[in-house]
This record gives structure tokens, C-alpha cells and sequence, in this order.
């Protein structure tokens, strides 16, 4: 029983310091000084450095799902509705939620890792020392530069998603390349895009929360380090499907 | 008693997850001296330190600077009172993604208006005075221990602090560079008259920098004074760690 309270109580004091450090970097964000080539540093090595990564996953996830959903939907001879069904799925759901679990694996594991590393050998309190807010120069940099970049890696991680699904149509499907564009067109509304859209911004503020709360709580040296980035990817992953859920009861709901 | 003092620290006390670190420590130090606050791992010196430059906040008691009162201060007030203090940190703490000259750079480039030429005579005066000069394009990571202790020092100096405090500055060096980094601190406490506070379990090399001493022991100071003072302390524990090993 008295484990059970510890527990609960670490729990709650995680949640805490996660909402904390989610307050405190959308706060800095916009605070003076800006560190504009910090943010586009940390933009280049969330964003571009994840692009191959993000193409792969994409391209392939619109591969298979085409092969999928056009074999089930010749069952029931609605083959040809395959790319609306596969565009609207891509957009709102898999694309955000595929590619923010990819980034929070790479990008939310790394940050952790590098920041936690900091804690250790005290570099955090010798960025004090000498009068500069870590949270300001590393958590609200990393946050607002993953802010901008996820929902960009998801619109063209699902145009990659889209292509690989317009090419398993038309190669195996027998589907028209125009038909599937056209088709695709007509069903995926801008609610859809929208939702698509919010999603992945509002994982990368929990991502980026979670990853520098994280890293900055960081104690027991490289131990320590190792224990926080597996926890930093676990907990990210939980809270996407969570969100995910959530943001999709509350679009959905609003239609 | 703290209008007197240069720094005072009253009856602080400071606990982590129930253990408790320090236990009413009172501590005066004289502006422009060098007092070397000696004890075992784990007896609260680092803490000390770190409460002096507002990285920590003790559970009660006071910490007065120059006559004003630090502790409850904000985070925005403490980063005009860190400015006039530097620290050398156990480990240096260089941060291992800037160069040399760039960590010296670093508090230069936050904080002052200072021109990028201004600022590159000011780090390369440093790292002369520190002995190393040309290496500000190194990386921390190619250098030894030493020299990032006296990096460390260079870039701890370079907001010309009134205050610099040393954690274990020799722990993990070779005597001859033990012996160096001593030099060192004597060398800044005289040319620039600045007031430290060296915190070692190093015996001989607290010794040899200190003006005063104190020895620590369950985050109380056990004995303060000259150097000849404490060797002549008839307190027990003080005695067996001046002992040392039998």
C-alpha cells in the first residue's frame, strides 16, 4: 500500500515538472532574448537531419496500406475508393502519429540524452553560474524548433505517403493515376487537413516537454542518462496515443 | 553579525530526500581573503557553494552578500548577483559542444555589449593568464584534465567577478598539476584581489592557498581560522582528519 503511495506520488510530481517545463518553454518562447540561431540549429537537427528517416516510414506506410486497403476493398468491389480511404487515414491519423512516434524515438530520445548528459557533468549549473536561463537557451529553443518542424516533416511525410500509395494503385491496382488523385481530392476535406495538422504540433510540445524535463531531471550519472532517454521515448509514445485519441474525439466531435 | 561580513552564511540548513546535508551552518567570510573550507565527500561543501550562488536554496536560514540578503531572492535578481561571483566547478563543466574560446566567450557573449573583437582580446588575455594560450579553437574534449581546470578558470574570470569559488579544484590531478592550479589560485587572488572560497579534502593543497581555514563535518563547521590555528585545533574530529589515514 505504502509502494502503491510512492508511486502516486512520484507520478504526480512527474506530471507536475512535465507541465511545468511545457509552461515554462511556451512562456520563454516568447520572451527576450531570442536565440534565433539556436532554434535554427536545433530546426536543421530535428527537422532536416530526421527527413530520411521520416521519407522511409512514410513512402513505405503508404506502400502497404495501398496493398492492404486495395486487396480488402476488392472484397467488396470498392477497390477504386482506395486512395480516398488511404489519403483521409494517412492524413489525420498515421501520418501524425507514425511520425511523431519516429521523432519522438530519434529527436525526443536525443534531446533527453543531451541534456541529461549537461546535468551531470554540470554544465546546466555552469550555464547558471553564468547568468544564462538553461531553460531559455536549451528547453525553449528545442521546443519552439520542434514545434515548427514536426508539422512540416508530417505534411511531406504524407505527400511520401500519398506517392506510395498512388504508385502501388496504379501499378498493381489498376487504378488510373488520375482517378486516384481526383478521388483523393474530393474526399480529404480541410477539416481533415487541419486536424492532420494539429496533431503533430501538439505532440511536439509534449514531445519536447517531456524530453527536456527529462533530460534536465537527470541524477546518477550515465546510468542516470540511459534510464531518462528510454523513459523519455516510452512516455512520449504513451501520451501520443493518448493525445492522439483525445484530439481525434474533439475534431471529430466538432464536425 | 552579517552587516560585518563580506558574505555570511546563517543557520542553514539543507536536506535532500530527508537526508540531511547541511545542519545550521554558520560561516563568515572577510572580503578579499582566501578561505579554504576543508571535510570529508558528502559533508556539504559543494552544497555550500551552490547555495552561495543561488543553485540551491536552503530549507531555512540566510545567506547575506555584500550586506544584502540573497536567499528568496528571484531567479532574474540572482543572475545580477551571479555575475559578480565565478565558479570552477569538481568537474570543470565546460560545455563540450563550444570550442575553448567560446566557452571563455560564453557569459561575454550573453550578457555584455561588448564587440566581438573586445571580446576575443578579453579571452585571449585569459587563456594567457591561465597558460593557455592558442588553444581557443580546441575542443574540451582534447584537452586533459588540468588544462580544462584552468579553462574553466578562464572563462570563470572573465566577467572580472569579485567572487570566485573553487570546488575540489585539484581532486583527480597529478601533484605537479595540482601544484599549478594552486598557483593559479594564489596568482588570481593577488592580482586581482578578488575573495575565494576553495572548497578540497585535499589537505596540503587547501593549505597552501588558504588565508583562513574551516573544517566541515556534518554540514556544521567544526573549527575556523589560520592555518596554524586549525593545525593546533584540540577538536577531536579535526585532529583525526588532519591525521589523515594511520
Amino acid at each position: 500500500m505504502k509502494a502503491h503511495f510512492h508511486w502516486f506520488l512520484d507520478f504526480l510530481h512527474h506530471v507536475h515538472g512535465i507541465t511545468e517545463m511545457f509552461g515554462r518553454s511556451l512562456a520563454l518562447s516568447f520572451i527576450k532574448p531570442f536565440y534565433l540561431r539556436e532554434t535554427v540549429e536545433q530546426m536543421y537537427h530535428i527537422g532536416f537531419k530526421s527527413l530520411s528517416i521520416v521519407l522511409m516510414t512514410s513512402t513505405f506506410t503508404g506502400l502497404v496500406l495501398a496493398m492492404q486497403f486495395g486487396h480488402e476493398m476488392s472484397v467488396f468491389g470498392a477497390k477504386m475508393y482506395t486512395s480516398s480511404v488511404l489519403v483521409v487515414s494517412l492524413v489525420r491519423e498515421l501520418g501524425p502519429v507514425i511520425i511523431s512516434l519516429v521523432v519522438a524515438g530519434r529527436v525526443g530520445a536525443g534531446i533527453t540524452a543531451e541534456l541529461g548528459s549537461m546535468a551531470v557533468t554540470e554544465q546546466i549549473d555552469a550555464m547558471r553560474a553564468l547568468g544564462t536561463n538553461p531553460y531559455k537557451k536549451l528547453a525553449a529553443t528545442r521546443f519552439l524548433a520542434l514545434s515548427i518542424t514536426l508539422p512540416l516533416l508530417v505534411a511531406i511525410g504524407d505527400l511520401c505517403g500519398m506517392l506510395g500509395g498512388w504508385l502501388v494503385s496504379v501499378t498493381s491496382l489498376g487504378i488510373s493515376s488520375d482517378y486516384y488523385w481526383s478521388n483523393a481530392a474530393h474526399y480529404l476535406f480541410f477539416s481533415d487537413i487541419f486536424a492532420g495538422l494539429l496533431k503533430p504540433f501538439i505532440f511536439a510540445m509534449t514531445i519536447a516537454s517531456i524530453s527536456c524535463y527529462l533530460g534536465f531531471s537527470v541524477t546518477g550519472g550515465t546510468k542516470g542518462v540511459g534510464e531518462a532517454t528510454t523513459r523519455s521515448v516510452v512516455v512520449s509514445s504513451i501520451l501520443i496515443f493518448i493525445l492522439d485519441f483525445l484530439i481525434t474525439k474533439v475534431t471529430l466531435g466538432a464536425i | 553579525m552579517e552587516q560585518d561580513n563580506y558574505i555570511f552564511f546563517q543557520d542553514i540548513y539543507k536536506s535532500f530526500s530527508d537526508k540531511p546535508v547541511l545542519q545550521g551552518l554558520n560561516l563568515a567570510i572577510e572580503r578579499g581573503e582566501t578561505l579554504v573550507i576543508l571535510g570529508r565527500s558528502g559533508c556539504g561543501k559543494s552544497v555550500t557553494l551552490k547555495i552561495l550562488l543561488g543553485l540551491l536554496y536552503p530549507d531555512s536560514g540566510r545567506v547575506f552578500l555584500d550586506g544584502e540578503e540573497i536567499t528568496g531572492m528571484s531567479e532574474k535578481k540572482l543572475v545580477e548577483v551571479r555575475k559578480k561571483i565565478g565558479m570552477l566547478f569538481q568537474g570543470s563543466a565546460l560545455f563540450d559542444s563550444l570550442t575553448v574560446g567560446e566557452n571563455v566567450a560564453f557569459a561575454l557573449a550573453e550578457h555584455s555589449d561588448k564587440t566581438a573583437a573586445e571580446i576575443d582580446e578579453i579571452v585571449s588575455n585569459n587563456l594567457k593568464f591561465v597558460e593557455m594560450e592558442g588553444t581557443a579553437n580546441l575542443m574540451p574534449s582534447e584537452l586533459s584534465g588540468g588544462m580544462k581546470k584552468r579553462v574553466a578558470l578562464a572563462r570563470a574570470m572573465a566577467y572580472q567577478p569579485d567572487i570566485l569559488l573553487y570546488d575540489e579544484p585539484t581532486t583527480g590531478l597529478d601533484p605537479i598539476t595540482a601544484t599549478t592550479i594552486n598557483a593559479l589560485i594564489r596568482k588570481t587572488q593577488r592580482e586581482y584581489g578578488v575573495t575565494s572560497i576553495v572548497v578540497t579534502h585535499e589537505l596540503d593543497s587547501g593549505f597552501s592557498v588558504a588565508d583562513r581555514a574551516a573544517v566541515m563535518e556534518n554540514g556544521r563547521i567544526l573549527e575556523i581560522g589560520t592555518i596554524d590555528a586549525i593545525k593546533k585545533s584540540t577538536h577531536e574530529f579535526v585532529r583525526t582528519f588532519l591525521a589523515g589515514p594511520k
